[in-house]
């Protein structure tokens, strides 16, 4: 009893990370309708940025956090003018082709810059443990879901709270309408955009102390995101969160019975069957796939 | 106030307006009357630059505005009403309401303003925390031009008010109308329901094939004989 205890509350703390990984595809497909297959990459390139800021100058990923986040929205401002902007109003497939290019380009990218090394962060905090009786979390994991859970609030006060997030929900149910009312359709995809990619960024680096930094952790992670956004009901971020602790929890569920080799069986095994059953996903309306 | 001169409009290689004048003086009604696919939708789109494929001169309180990107238009005040309402259905009819005062100007004066709107359609303040996908039809369209006033426009723009409501619903926008312009703000009203718009209108235009085809006085086109034939089923 004591150890499944263990085994569903690490799966809610990992859970809480791939939500935060996965709610800035939600909201970049349901604002901007933008099939993101670049998603991951930007998850790596936070991990990155966490790691040479400890390799050169020892600080921890928690003290390069506001410079990583800052870098963070800088490319994903960039990477919106420069290309984005030029295939929003195109075909889906389109899209595609182009953010699959983007991948490639970055984890290449990557690969030249700082070869295909694994790259650990090894700050001391890395193998402490918050012992709570019965319970015992590692404390990376504990800080990663602290604050995967305020971004999320944080991210939902401001969905709902403010101008420029009210302005957010109504271009992601009518864009049409939201040009009537004075609203920019440009400047919401790109702030849509740009928050998106800080938020896989923060997943990012809270990730570096606990997972290694290579080229190719963001392909992995996209993967997850997806599935991750597909069962949350594709455009929904309350949907997204729930997708990322339900995968969570399912990961660590099968990795404590079956094994850890079965642990991304498992998640693809609940994606199909929610895909068979509930094709609309677990908070999606249906018709969500099709908004334009 | 509002000033078009030999607006041409096109939807790839095919013209859907043909050298449209047309003037809307301050505090004035006027209709835009047509069938289905005249043009009249397609003159508001390029009015409010919904669409870019026009060539001609759209001019509001006597500056060009044919340039100029769709929020700097509502920010003048010049407001458009969509047909088929266009609410944002997974939003509270507050949260539409304030929307509608999203430009600049606007946001400041927002909640004074949502007072307004309920003071003028009280059924909308019953009906403030629902979700507007959950309006009945005139509802709906009292909300969207609730959403329109709160962008405190001089010149509101309606496009098919009275489309798929009720005769009881219609007459409450109709009334809706002519307390708009009570109020001083001047109505341009596109629709197919010719004779209650061609009632309240100070003036009119009929729209045919993207070409004006006739233009007079509300009173005056209600009693043409090619109105009568063609619009009104006399």
């Amino acid at each position: 009893m004591e150890q499944i205890a263990q085994v569903l509350v690490s799966g809610l703390l990992s859970g809480g990370v791939y939500a935060l990984a996965s709610v800035g595809l939600a909201l970049i497909f349901g604002v901007v309708g933008l099939v993101n297959f670049a998603h991951g990459e930007y998850l790596m390139l936070a991990m990155y940025i966490a790691w040479l800021a400890y390799d050169l100058t020892g600080a921890s990923p928690y003290a390069s956090m506001p410079l990583n986040l800052a870098l963070m929205a800088v490319a994903g401002y960039l990477t919106f003018r420069i290309i984005m902007a030029r295939v929003i109003n195109a075909d889906h497939s389109i899209q595609m082709l182009i953010t699959l290019a983007l991948s490639m380009a970055l984890q290449n990218l990557a690969l030249m810059l700082w070869k295909a090394d694994y790259r650990t962060v090894r700050i001391e905090m890395t193998n402490q443990v918050i012992d709570a009786g019965f319970l015992v979390i590692s404390a990376p994991r504990a800080i990663a879901f602290a604050v995967a859970a305020l971004a999320s609030l944080l991210l939902y006060l401001f969905l709902q709270r403010t101008w420029a997030g009210t302005a957010m929900r109504a271009v992601a149910q009518d864009g049409r309408a939201a040009v009537l009312m004075g609203i920019s359709l440009r400047r919401v995809y790109g702030q849509a955009f740009v928050i998106g990619t800080v938020l896989v960024g923060l997943a990012g680096l809270l990730l570096s102390p606990i997972y290694p930094v290579f080229p190719l952790v963001g392909a992995g992670f996209s993967t997850l995101a997806f599935i991750v956004v597909v069962l949350g009901g594709l455009s929904s971020v309350p949907g997204a969160i729930a997708g990322g602790l339900l995968v969570g929890v399912v990961e660590s569920l099968a990795g404590y019975f079956a094994g850890p080799a079965y642990q991304q069986a498992a998640y693809f095994l609940l994606f199909i069957v929610v895909l068979i059953f509930r094709p609309e996903g677990i908070a999606g309306g249906r018709g969500g796939e099709r908004r334009r | 106030m509002l000033r078009l001169r030999n607006l041409n409009a096109y939807y790839g290689g095919i013209q859907a307006l043909r050298d449209i004048s047309l003037d809307v003086g301050r505090g004035e009604i006027v209709a835009v009357i047509g069938a289905n696919a005249a043009g009249k939708s397609t003159m508001l789109a390029c009015i409010s630059r919904a669409m870019d494929s026009f060539t001609g001169e759209i001019s509001f309180d006597g500056r060009r505005i044919d340039g100029l990107p769709p929020d700097r238009i509502v920010d003048l005040g010049l407001v458009q009403v969509p047909e088929g309402r266009l609410l944002f259905p997974r939003l509270s009819v507050r949260e539409n309401l304030m929307l509608g005062a999203y430009s600049r100007r606007c946001r400041a004066g927002c909640a004074e303003r949502i007072e307004e709107v309920f003071g003028i359609l009280p059924k909308l303040r019953e009906r403030a925390s629902q979700l507007a996908g959950s309006l009945s039809g005139g509802e709906a369209q009292l909300c969207a031009i609730g959403r329109g006033l709160m962008a405190a426009p001089s010149l509101i723009m309606l496009d098919e008010p009275s489309l798929g409501l009720s005769p009881i619903a219609v007459k409450e926008v109709m009334a809706l109308v002519a307390a708009i312009r009570e109020k001083g703000v001047s109505v341009l009203l596109v629709e197919q329901n010719a004779r209650q718009s061609l009632r309240l209108a100070d003036r009119a235009y009929v729209i045919e094939n993207g070409r004006v085809a006739m233009q007079g006085a509300g009173s005056e086109l209600l009693e043409d004989a090619v109105v009568k034939k063609a619009y009104l089923g006399l």
